[in-house]
């Protein structure tokens, strides 16, 4: 938990957005994030973001589940409990590629579908502070993070030189908590301009 | 930084004035209004449908599966062809979503929500068959590979029908990874605009508190990408699988290669009939026509008369292979299929399968929307019919002619099928008013390229030289940034 104080831009195209995060980074605030509606390719590169490692975690939730597969299968039909079926050998490895293929695309999945949640700190009962409640609808906002030395007025008139539509200065929770959507937080009311 | 351009060639994916406001406004609008009549009408009828499902298939369990037609000669009766053909229905989705994603096909986005719900609905149905068609339900974890007390006994590995317990379970389970991933984005919407504090309270929780930062973008399309590489194989590995409880067992008619390409096919096909089945109601109803385009529906129709050709050839292949074998066991059962007590089903297949979608090489039919819903109820009935020629006339005349027998389903079994209509429509209504029926992340992410307005404005684009374009490019994004989409 760490309450901090941001400076927040709307913008309402993604094509003034980019020039900007450009004339923010060059300028020295730290953006704290960038919230758009929908996919915007190429605004991870442009905020220097690094690249996200998710596939190779998926490989190797995959491979575990072939592994899994191919070694839980072997120990049972040649070790655990052999049985002859239809003439086949106890160990019959043709005849478990099906499982074997379903394993790994089930493990990779699942494993990768919760590592995407847990990197991205969301779970049901996971609240975070919006800065905007069009964030999701129409706008792309950029917040920059303040610190007691940085002027709320000089960052304001900066984002409105970018293109801005809307500026505020809010008061939040950087990071996520566990909490009710439909309730406002202690530190909201307090804070609340 | 690239620009924003698509040919005109292309028609739009999504018609109207439109902003990102306004596609918020269009899709999420129903889910905050109260349903209409025809919702209400629908979903009572669905419900009431469920119910008497839940009562044969409750007096199927009670009385044992003596209530059902299956004999000794055909165990597989109705239950196994609905199985069949709603795993079948339920292909489309997947194909939709993940195939058509990595074929970078843009339409899929006006689709593909619905379709995947769809999907999931379906494969929910088909799973009934198998679980109650066991008769000692109560024994049915017996199928899974759990530690136990009975000598240590493990389910058979080698045999397709387990095989075809890992396809399904991991099919439904990974649909529903990729339909909810995709659904995070549209939940979060409704949540920042509710004006209830229910509505907040809940949209805020299956939102998993979801705000959209560039990480959680970059992730998102990270995930969606390498779900839908997985997700192509598997969505062709389990029709294949469903095509290998018949392909490896040795009974004439079922015994062929031929099955996995033509059960995918077929899957294909049927599942896509269902999807506009239900895109040309919902579209309708819902007043989304400008996102579900005549576009849209017509590029479906375009499968469907592929898939129905390659159904089609499959079809021929079987009975010329049948009499190229020379095998009289082969031979004996095609015949009895064209012409023995079971004619109308196979001709039934025939005429909606195979000759019927042919009308779909018309332009104007493919873009005739009460023609395209007609034709979709056809093709399923034809799907559902290929299914019943390959369990039951490939089963009603065995090996002795003395158990040669004919099947006709009992109340139950036909109580069980009308049943997993109830569970799919009662379903899908609730999707329907619940749940945001068209990605809108998705239509946003392609608003810029393919919206009707955005197009328009692009004319002049369109017309200019390539010096003339490239000094654009360089000039264009760093001046003039407040430009309007422009309006007609």
């Amino acid at each position: 938990m760490a309450i901090k104080k941001f400076a927040v831009a709307a913008y309402d195209d993604e094509e003034v957005l980019f020039p900007a995060v450009k004339k923010v980074r060059k300028s020295g605030y730290k953006i704290h994030d960038i919230y758009t509606p929908f996919a915007v390719h190429g605004l991870d590169e442009e905020m220097g973001l690094k690249g996200t490692d998710l596939h190779i975690a998926g490989f190797i939730y995959g491979l575990c589940g072939t592994s899994t597969a191919v070694g839980f299968i072997s120990w049972i039909f040649t070790s655990d409990w052999p049985i002859i079926y239809g003439g086949k050998p106890h160990f019959a490895l043709p005849a478990w590629i099906p499982i074997t293929f379903e394993l790994t695309v089930l493990f990779a999945a699942v494993g990768m579908t919760l590592t995407f949640c847990y990197l991205n700190q969301i779970m049901p009962g996971v609240k975070k502070h919006v800065f905007h409640p069009r964030q999701s609808d129409d706008l792309f906002v950029m917040a920059i993070e303040l610190n007691n030395h940085t002027s709320e007025e000089e960052a304001i008139a900066f984002l409105k030189a970018t293109g801005a539509k809307e500026t505020s200065i809010q008061v939040a929770e950087a990071s996520w908590w566990y909490g009710r959507w439909d309730k406002k937080e202690p530190y909201e009311l307090q804070h609340a301009r | 930084m690239h620009i924003k351009y698509e040919s005109f060639v292309r028609e739009p994916l999504v018609d109207g004035n439109k902003n990102y406001h306004q596609v918020s406004e269009d899709i999420i609008g129903p889910i905050e209004r109260k349903p209409g009549r025809m919702w209400y009408v629908g979903f009572i009828f669905s419900v009431i449908l469920l119910l008497f499902g839940i009562f044969s298939v409750t007096w199927a369990v009670y009385w044992g599966l003596g209530t059902w037609g299956v004999n000794r000669t055909v165990g597989w009766g109705w239950d196994i062809t609905n199985f069949v053909w709603w795993i079948g229905i339920g292909h489309a989705g997947t194909l939709i979503s993940a195939i058509l994603l990595l074929f970078r096909q843009g339409w899929r986005t006006g689709v593909n929500r619905a379709a995947e719900a769809m999907t999931i609905f379906a494969v929910m149905c088909a799973g009934q068959f198998p679980i109650w068609h066991m008769g000692r339900v109560w024994d049915g974890f017996w199928v899974l590979p759990l530690p136990n007390t009975r000598g240590a006994l493990w389910p058979n590995f080698d045999s397709p029908l387990l095989w075809d317990v890992f396809a399904i379970s991991t099919y439904f389970t990974v649909s529903l990874l990729f339909w909810y991933c995709g659904l995070l984005p549209d939940f979060a919407l409704i949540r920042d605009r509710a004006k209830t504090k229910l509505r907040k309270l809940l949209y805020g929780v299956a939102s998993f508190g979801w705000t959209g930062t560039a990480k959680n973008w970059q992730r998102h399309e990270a995930l969606a990408l390498v779900l839908a590489g997985l997700s192509t194989p598997l969505v062709l590995s389990v029709h294949t699988i469903v095509s290998f409880d018949f392909a490896t067992s040795v009974i004439p008619g079922w015994h062929t290669t031929i099955f996995p390409p033509y059960f995918v096919a077929g899957a294909v096909f049927s599942g896509f009939a269902m999807v506009n089945t239900l895109l040309v109601l919902t579209r309708k109803i819902l007043h989304l026509e400008e996102y579900i385009t005549i576009g849209h529906l017509e590029a479906m129709n375009k499968i469907i008369v592929l898939t129905g050709s390659i159904v089609g050839v499959a079809y021929l292949t079987e009975l010329f292979m049948s009499w190229y074998s020379q095998s009289w066991g082969e031979m004996a059962a095609f015949q009895w299929r064209i012409m023995g007590p079971y004619w109308w089903s196979y001709w039934a297949m025939m005429t909606c399968n195979v000759v019927s979608p042919q009308l779909f090489w018309v332009k104007k039919l493919r873009r005739n929307v009460p023609f395209t819903f007609v034709m979709s109820i056809v093709v399923n009935i034809g799907m559902w019919f290929e299914r019943f020629v390959i369990i039951v006339t490939s089963t009603y005349r065995d090996w002795v002619p003395g158990s040669w027998a004919y099947y006709s389903p009992t109340w139950p079994e036909v109580g069980f099928y009308l049943g997993t209509f109830g569970l799919f429509f009662t379903c899908y209504f609730l999707f329907a008013k619940y749940f945001p029926v068209i990605a809108v992340a998705e239509i946003k992410f392609v608003l810029k390229t393919s919206g009707d307005n955005y197009k328009r404005g692009m004319e002049r684009i369109d017309n200019q030289s390539t010096e003339e374009f490239v000094h654009l490019v360089h000039t264009h994004h760093e001046e003039e940034h407040h430009e309007e989409p422009a309006h007609h």
